[in-house]
């Protein structure tokens, strides 16, 4: 079990509104091992962001625990780097390689010359060095995603994680991204949580998913995926299919339970 | 019926074949796209409009011409007294300003750290911010007595409140993205506020530092008109109290129109270059 990196147990999340206690996420349970593409899918509303934010301390749980490597998480920080699914998220008065090199800066992992050489290193894997000195206004949607990933990638942390980072994409900007991300994960084998709601993109990124049942998010499977989604000699049903249908089946059960 | 069509695929015209893709516009074109070429216009306009109101109306005690306003200008000028009645005025101002400001700041940190403080921002400036600052005066000079310590108090008071509205409510509205961004690479506390808050909420801070200016400069004058007596030197408003009573009338609207030139300077060059620095720059104002 050494192999652990993030250890999630018996996590329940609640919002306190105004007039609400909502939960988010009741109980749900899940390891990350190393260089995982661990993939949380469930509908709408079912907790996702939530859990995510949780793992980068943004929110406590109000039950269960959260490890990382062992150690138990308490705080926020940069060994656990969000990429959000908001084109905002770049500093809007930094260039592209400054937004890189601030974070390696701010979080005091490295200074001067190296923090920029490591920078322009992340911002070639995504293929925009010849943008490095451009302000992030100048760019387009899926461009300020690569630069996300690029500064989440030079900071090395040891977990990536990634909120829809792509949701906001056109179709074809979406799986070019989700091909370099591949690409990418294959240079360094990074680990990564990620966060979607579309099941092709869960079979193709991860390699193991997390299904998620509706309100209050609880965890309904845990399945591998080796990205192909080829029908199973056996029950001669794709990876997507069977995913479809147990999201289905909710869907089914609570018209039916009313 | 549908019609038939036929499909079909077209290569994409390159090169020269295209036509105009991007050209250079005429010169007349691009004055009238300035700003500054339509406005000077606009000046000139005016200048000729109050030369032909003053000779029409032919008295140099109401309203003298333009041309007699400009001679008495130049004389101010060229005799140096107006460079140093500018520079008195403008130390004082600038001395007002860098106190209001750094007490603003202060206090939207401490507004934004702390619930209290959010509080005491509140009440301050729901109290504060509706008092006229030249209703501050008599009060300044029995405290500080006549000079600059009253004119300083004054102006800190007219640039303070403003300023620290102005910031805390460009810090509040800093996105939640930018926020979490900022906690994640671990910024906490005064380095948080000054790399994320403060450059995030600069459109806002901006405007607040131009409005702290325009009540700085406006309250600056008035309190020199009511007060420059006491010191041998006095600043702009002084010098055109000082002209009224000798009925150098033409003076009095030269001082006027230094008044008005230098918040056009600063509005139009010094905070016009700020904007184009950085919020404009970084596309966060249009
Ligand atoms: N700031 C908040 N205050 C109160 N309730 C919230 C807040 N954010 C989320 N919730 C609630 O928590 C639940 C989970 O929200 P979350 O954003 O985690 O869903 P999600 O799975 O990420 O959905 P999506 O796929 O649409 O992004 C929802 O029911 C939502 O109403
Ligand atoms: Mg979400």
């Amino acid at each position: 079990m050494d192999d652990v990196l993030l250890d999630v147990r018996g996590v329940t999340l609640q919002y306190k509104t105004q007039e609400h206690l909502v939960t988010a996420t009741f109980r749900v349970d899940f390891q990350v091992h190393r260089s995982d593409r661990f993939v949380l899918l469930g509908p709408s509303g079912c907790g996702k962001s939530t859990l995510l934010k949780a793992v980068g301390w943004y929110l406590r749980p109000v039950e269960g625990e959260i490890r990382l490597k062992g150690r138990v998480v308490d705080r926020a920080g940069p060994d656990r780097v969000m990429v959000f699914q908001e084109f905002d998220q770049l500093l809007p008065w930094k260039t592209v390689k400054e937004n890189v090199v601030f974070a390696l800066k701010a979080s005091r992992r490295l200074a001067g010359r190296e923090a920029v050489d490591r920078a322009m290193h992340y911002i070639e894997k995504v293929n925009l060095t010849s943008f490095a000195d451009s302000y992030p206004h100048t760019l387009s949607g899926g461009m300020k995603q690569r630069v996300a990933i690029a500064r989440g990638m030079a900071m090395e942390p040891d977990i990536l994680l990634m909120d829809e980072p792509f949701a906001a994409l056109d179709a074809l900007t979406r799986r070019k991204m989700q091909d370099e991300l591949l690409q990418l994960w294959e240079g360094t084998r990074f680990t990564v949580l990620f966060v979607t709601h579309s099941i092709p993109e869960a079979v193709t990124i991860g390699n193991r998913i997390l299904l998620l049942s509706p309100h209050p998010g609880q965890v309904k499977a845990e399945l591998n995926s080796n990205g192909q989604d080829e029908p199973d000699p056996t029950t001669g049903k794709t990876l997507s299919r069977r995913i479809h249908e147990m999201l289905f089946e909710d869907e089914v059960e609570e018209a039916i339970g009313g | 019926m549908a019609l038939e069509r036929n499909e079909f695929i077209r290569r994409s015209v390159v090169g020269k074949a295209t036509g105009v893709v991007q050209k250079p516009l005429g010169a007349w074109e691009r004055l009238y796209g300035q700003a500054w070429a339509r406005k000077l216009f606009l000046l000139v306009l005016l200048g000729i409009v109050w030369e032909a109101y003053g000779l029409y109306l032919g008295n140099e005690l109401l309203f003298p011409t333009f041309g007699a306003t400009m001679k008495a200008l130049w004389d101010a000028v060229a005799s140096g007294e107006m460079a140093s009645r500018m520079a008195v005025s403008l130390k004082v101002l600038l001395i007002g300003y860098s106190i209001g400001v750094a007490l603003a700041a202060l206090l939207a940190t401490t507004a934004i750290t702390t619930r209290i403080g959010t509080d005491l921002l509140e009440t301050l400036t729901s109290m504060f911010n509706p008092l006229p600052a030249i209703a501050l005066l008599p009060l300044a000079l029995i405290w500080f007595g006549l000079g600059t310590g009253s004119i300083v108090f004054v102006l800190v008071h007219s640039v303070l409140w403003a300023v620290a509205l102005a910031t805390h409510s460009g810090f509040l509205s800093v996105s939640n993205t930018l926020r979490m961004v900022g906690r994640n690479y671990g910024l906490t506390g005064f380095r948080y506020v000054a790399k994320i808050l403060i450059p995030a909420a600069f459109p806002s801070i901006l405007a607040g530092l131009k409005i702290g200016w325009a009540f700085a400069w406006r309250t600056l004058i008035a309190a020199e008109l009511v007060f420059g007596v006491s010191s041998g030197s006095g600043g702009l408003g002084w010098f055109i109290y000082e002209n009224k009573n000798e009925l150098e009338i033409p003076s009095v609207f030269a001082g006027l129109l230094a008044v008005i030139a230098i918040g056009f300077v600063i509005e139009n060059v010094v905070f016009a270059t700020l904007e184009k620095a950085t919020v404009r720059k970084w596309g966060m104002q249009h």
